[in-house]
């Protein structure tokens, strides 16, 4: 009999530096029912072919979240008035990581068609700009923190100028990007504590999304907001204003919350295989395969949740209707049957089909983005930092098993070229 | 020298797709000898998908598919020639130029060329196309790009349906004529042809089903317009003849081997057969002229005129000539694409024989939507129209024989009990 109480360890934060061997586990079966406290447990997928298949299952729902219900205030008006008008609101307007075809469909195109080729290459450009201004902040320092000096600052600033969030209210996305990204944890969606600070939170940041708008349909400027705001796609789509507020919050959180993960798990990986580092150092067109073997090695995003829709076939069991299912995308990135020697950090393997960015209809939207910042990141680490030295191995990590990175990396340098 | 001692040369007949990937594979499994290659057109293989669409349109130029290849110096290319004869008691090849060519072993490849128009004399009018070659593309492109008044497309399979596309891209006015109800009913029957006959129509093509064209009307030399078989006259400046393909087998008459317009014979494993139904195990066929019975559909004896089978089967013919030993007969699932316009047909299986279909997700009316055929009770094939991603899942069901109608609920179909049609095969 296998383990059951597998998930419940790999969401125990005592293993959040180093869940793989939890993962080889698992994955000794493809898909396993696990014991998580809830009623009928979680079915988990493993191995690459499983998630691969349930990825791309049409049986497979990503509409997880509960039915919204914000807390009571105690004023009647609001409790039986305005709350349910909202939650029924909420509910119908999620954001499309959320949602199912065809309004996923529909929602994803108008980002899409949104993610023009000036625009991506004039990030691309501004990205190296801004790793080179965030790095001669440091220019003098002896120690240096990946996270809050590099990692963190570059793709917000990405997505805020990509979106035309004025710079100046960013700051206040740090907290609530922080928060809303809790709602990719499994057990945060069964916490009260949680759910109702996140509800808080999502009205907060709607109230701020939904004034920007205003101002982007009276002004409107070169930047992904306004083109949503005021654009069709070619298919005559244009979004209503709580789907593109869901829309607009869902880029924003996924630009703070992810990216950051990639290009600081990226330089942890280095620091320890400092073979890697040096090659990278010497040849810069290395990156690309360097961050695609991150993502395969150290994805950002542990894992991913859904629920079935019809009981499913596969791997010698059946997963029942209406289970809550996770789809354990790092454990199927080290899975033997897809990757010869797959414990090991090679970026010069060949023909990585790794789970990093998701797979199928939902597959990470914000893909060329992470790439060519990670590049722009990592390279320039590689570049300028003189004898890096991590100060703590394993460092300090973030709360999340879903979104999983160091909260701080603390690296030792010698200075900056 | 007997089939099992070690070959010296090896003749591939065709190079096309599958010709090349099956010297290709010769090769990699270590085959040191001679390799020739003999091919009726002047060019070396190339990529036949885009000269009905991305050449039309002129986003690609039409020498621009060639296909790469990891062959190296050591092959001897025929190109211009064709096979005329086959003597397998000499294993001997001759060639259209008199030349004779011994074999140990032969791959056949020789594909299809278009079906002509009915009347000889019509098809070789200026501007009456067919596509199958490169230089048929070319100069189909050509034309379009000098802003003909009409386009008449003959014939609505997958070519025809994606010219009439690219026509209306190109915005130039075109008129798609077939005598089946629907555009792709042969292939898909017309429940679901019916729906991407829509589809065209709402794009401004000109569908024209159920009729059928008797004549050509042409004045010095080129097509004016058709006459149709209920006397109507439709002008037209440009005539594409999109009847489908015939296989190239008149060369192998004589050889003793069991080949026909539909194809050569062959085993499970890829050797083609003779009359007498017996293995010649010094040649085998791939690629659209091989006929081989499919373990997914009983055995019948199929000939597949898909991108993906072409290559596949001609790696296992390849290793097959070269003596590796291939523990199971050649079954990878049959699967297609098509894009007409902006919209992208995939298939799964092969729909021949279903007795039902059902929309199993999505919606014609979204113009989003995946089919699943059904024959005696098991899903014998799925159509995703615009709906590529959901396929996979499908094919699985294909491949194992699932029982049909599905059961099953999926992310845009809350239905749990699809309706079960006549697919609407003639």
């Amino acid at each position: 009999m296998a383990d059951a109480t597998l998930l419940k360890q790999v969401k125990d934060f005592a293993n959040r530096a180093n869940p793989y061997p939890i993962y080889a586990r698992l994955r000794q079966n493809p898909v396993s029912l696990q014991d998580d406290g809830s009623p009928d447990g979680t079915w988990v997928a493993a191995s690459h072919g499983a998630i691969s298949s349930l990825l791309g299952d049409p049986r497979v729902s990503s509409q997880t979240l509960p039915p919204a219900d914000r807390p009571r205030t105690g004023n009647p008006i609001t409790d039986f008035l305005i709350k349910p008008i909202k939650d029924r609101i909420t509910d119908h307007h999620r954001p499309f990581i959320f949602r199912d075809p065809p309004d996923h469909d529909a929602l994803r195109a108008a980002v899409m068609n949104q993610f023009t080729r000036e625009r991506v290459q004039g990030m691309r450009e501004r990205s190296d700009r801004l790793v080179a201004e965030l790095l001669d902040a440091k220019r003098d320092a002896r120690r240096f923190d990946a996270v809050d000096d590099l990692a963190y600052p570059l793709p917000v600033t990405v997505i805020c100028e990509l979106f035309g969030v004025p710079r100046e209210d960013e700051p206040q996305f740090h907290d609530w990007a922080t928060q809303l990204a809790t709602a990719l944890e499994p057990d945060s969606l069964t916490d009260d504590d949680t759910r109702a600070k996140n509800s808080r939170t999502f009205d907060t940041i709607a109230e701020y999304m939904g004034s920007l708008i205003k101002d982007k349909r009276r002004h409107p400027k070169d930047d992904m907001l306004s083109g949503l705001a005021n654009e069709a796609t070619p298919t005559g789509v244009k979004m209503g204003d709580y789907d593109l507020i869901a829309t607009s919050i869902l880029m924003l959180v996924a630009g703070h919350e992810t990216t950051v993960n990639l290009i600081t798990n990226g330089l942890l990986t280095l620091l320890r295989h400092p073979d890697e580092l040096e090659k990278l150092r010497a040849d810069p067109a290395r990156a690309p395969r360097v961050i695609e073997e991150l993502l395969r090695y150290e994805p950002p995003v542990q894992f991913r949740t859904r629920t079935t829709l019809s009981p499913i076939d596969i791997a010698g069991v059946t997963i029942p209707e209406g289970a809550d299912l996770v789809l354990l995308l790092a454990a199927g990135n080290r899975d033997a049957n897809a990757f010869d020697d797959p414990e090991r950090f090679d970026p010069d393997r060949k023909g990585t089909r790794h789970l990093g960015f998701g797979g199928s209809l939902h597959y990470c939207v914000g893909a060329p983005l992470a790439r060519f910042e990670a590049e722009a990141a990592l390279t320039a680490l590689a570049r300028r930092l003189k004898n890096p030295r991590l100060v703590e191995d394993p460092p300090p990590y973030r709360p999340g098993a879903a979104l999983r990175g160091p909260e701080h990396l603390l690296v030792a340098i010698d200075g900056m070229a | 020298m007997p089939a099992d001692a070690r070959p010296e040369r090896i003749v591939v007949v065709g190079a096309g797709l599958a010709g090349l990937r099956g010297a290709e594979a010769i090769r990699a499994a270590g085959f040191r000898g001679s390799l020739t290659i003999v091919g009726n057109e002047p060019h070396r293989p190339y990529d036949r998908p885009p000269l009905s669409k991305h050449v039309l349109t002129g986003q690609v130029a039409a020498d621009a598919s060639q296909l790469p290849s990891s062959l190296g110096d050591d092959v001897t290319w025929r190109l211009s020639i064709g096979a005329e004869t086959l003597d397998r008691e000499a294993r001997r090849l001759r060639l259209s130029n008199g030349e004779t060519l011994p074999y140990d072993r032969l791959l056949i490849a020789t594909g299809t060329r278009a079906r002509p128009w009915i009347h000889a004399d019509e098809a070789k009018l200026r501007n009456v196309f067919s596509i199958r070659s490169r230089d048929d593309a070319a100069s189909l492109r050509a034309t379009l790009a000098a802003k003909p008044k009409r386009v008449l497309v003959i014939g609505a399979g997958f070519i025809g349906c994606e010219v009439a596309a690219v026509c209306r891209e190109l915005d130039l006015p075109v008129c798609l004529i077939d005598s089946s109800p629907s555009p792709l009913a042969r292939a898909l029957g017309h429940t679901i042809g019916a729906y991407i006959g829509e589809i065209h129509r709402g794009r401004g093509v000109d569908l024209r089903m159920g009729s059928e064209v008797a004549h050509l009307e042409h004045a010095d030399g080129r097509a004016t317009g058709a006459r149709l078989k209920d006397g109507e006259v439709l002008s037209a400046d440009v005539v594409v003849v999109a009847l489908g393909a015939v296989r190239n087998t008149e060369w192998m008459t004589g050889s003793g081997l069991s080949a026909d317009s539909g194809g050569v014979d062959c085993d499970d494993h890829g050797h083609v057969l003779d009359e007498s139904g017996q293995p010649d195990r010094s040649i085998a066929a791939a690629g659209d002229v091989a006929r081989f019975p499919h373990p997914l559909y009983g055995g019948r004896r199929v000939a597949l005129e898909h991108w993906g089978h072409a290559v596949a089967q001609a790696e296992h013919a390849g290793r097959l000539l070269v003596g590796e030993d291939l523990p199971v007969p050649y079954a990878a699932l049959p699967n297609f694409w098509s894009i007409q316009g902006d919209m992208v047909v995939k298939s799964a299986g092969l729909t021949d024989g279903a007795d039902a279909v059902a929309i199993v997700q999505g919606d014609p009316a979204d113009r989003r939507f995946v089919a699943l055929y059904g024959r005696a009770g098991r899903c014998i094939a799925a159509v995703a129209v615009d709906s590529a991603r959901w396929l996979p899942a499908y094919a699985d069901k294909v491949a194992s024989g699932a029982p049909f109608p599905p059961i099953d609920t999926a992310t845009d179909r809350p239905l749990r009990e699809p309706e079960i049609r006549d697919p609407g095969f003639a």
